[in-house]
């Protein structure tokens, strides 16, 4: 390409969550990692700048280093603290309460389960911790079904965005319903994040062409024989997403349509 | 001094929430601690004095994505 045609460049393209901006759209799990350097070098590859962490009892009777934590604190990575494993509203407001006292952190992904199973969320359980979170000044963003009611009551209460499930934690299965996913990008006006289900690249691309804001994994990256690669195979895959939803896709055809002009052609009218 | 911590009862020497982290070796770590299910404020660990029968819960931040049960 010649330096004086003038380069196009499609606009900056940022993910607001409350008061915090992130140039990339993927959000990822610390758990389930091998070893701490494998976890660095796929948190590096999958270029996230936010990633979430789980709180629990430190074990009185096992001397680990907090190895984790230092690594992330290395990595300038933002931290949002999850309130995973929860089963009720009030162990949920809890553990986002320690977490705040840790870290001086506003940002909690609050999860509160409903079944062991499935692990579905909770939705009653989910909509009384993130009242209480957001009148106590947190910035809340609830993992909860892909129902578009109960996530326009979420982002009633204030929450600061809404994460809805594609298929269930850790299953792998892809978006499952991509309809009811597409009917809470239409009607949301806080960010939109899919959390819980991706499997593969192309299940992350999918989901954001659907016109999510974002994507929240752990497993397809730490799960898969190589982590480092499928890291950063999901960074490329959601940046594709992203864009294509931006650029909008052509109509579906049944027939061709020829993409090369038709005058000129050799031996036409002849 | 008996206090439980973390759901397990033991008989410490420390008189308060910062002595008793030191004595857990734990000074140096970031953690959060909850006494009588009221959170002990960083600041207030030196002056926050224990009793005895105290419940104590210590918290970190550990790996984790979602679902994980730990707390069940």
């Amino acid at each position: 390409m010649s330096d004086t045609q003038p380069e196009i460049q499609p606009p900056d393209d940022e993910l607001t969550l409350g008061d915090h901006r992130f140039h990339s759209r993927l959000v990822t799990g610390t758990g389930k990692y091998t070893s701490p350097e494998i976890a660095a070098a796929a948190l590096a590859a999958s270029g996230c700048e936010m990633v979430t962490v789980a709180v629990r009892r430190v074990d009185l009777s096992a001397r680990g280093a907090g190895s984790l934590f230092a690594m992330l604190s290395e990595g300038g990575y933002t931290i949002l603290p999850n309130t995973a494993g929860c089963y009720d509203a009030e162990s949920a407001v809890r553990t986002a309460r320690l977490a705040r006292e840790m870290l001086s952190t506003d940002l909690v992904k609050v999860e509160v389960i409903g079944d062991e199973k499935t692990l579905y969320p909770d939705v009653p359980g989910t909509l009384e911790a993130c009242a209480t979170l957001v009148k106590e000044g947190f910035t809340v963003l609830p993992y909860i079904t892909d129902d578009p009611v109960t996530c326009r009551r979420l982002e009633d209460l204030g929450c600061a965005a809404v994460m809805p499930l594609a298929a269930p934690i850790g299953s792998g299965l892809g978006v499952c319903n991509p309809y009811s996913i597409e009917l809470i990008v239409q009607q949301s006006s806080v960010p939109v994040i899919v959390d819980a289900g991706v499997g593969t690249a192309s299940d992350a691309t999918a989901a954001m062409e659907l016109g999510v804001d974002g994507l929240l994994m752990n497993t397809a990256i730490a799960g898969a024989p190589d982590p480092v690669r499928m890291a950063r195979a999901m960074r490329a895959a959601t940046e594709a997403g992203r864009d294509a939803y931006l650029a909008g896709r052509i109509p579906k055809k049944l027939y061709a349509t020829a993409s090369s002009p038709l005058e000129g052609v050799l031996g036409a009218g002849s | 001094m008996n206090v439980v911590v973390n759901g397990e009862a033991r008989e410490v020497s420390a008189r308060t929430v910062r002595e008793l982290l030191e004595e857990l070796g734990l000074g140096d770590r970031l953690v959060a601690v909850e006494r009588n299910q009221e959170i002990v404020p960083r600041a207030a660990h030196g002056e926050t004095a224990l009793t005895e029968g105290d419940a104590l819960e210590v918290v970190h931040f550990v790996g984790g994505g979602r679902g994980q049960g730990g707390s069940r």
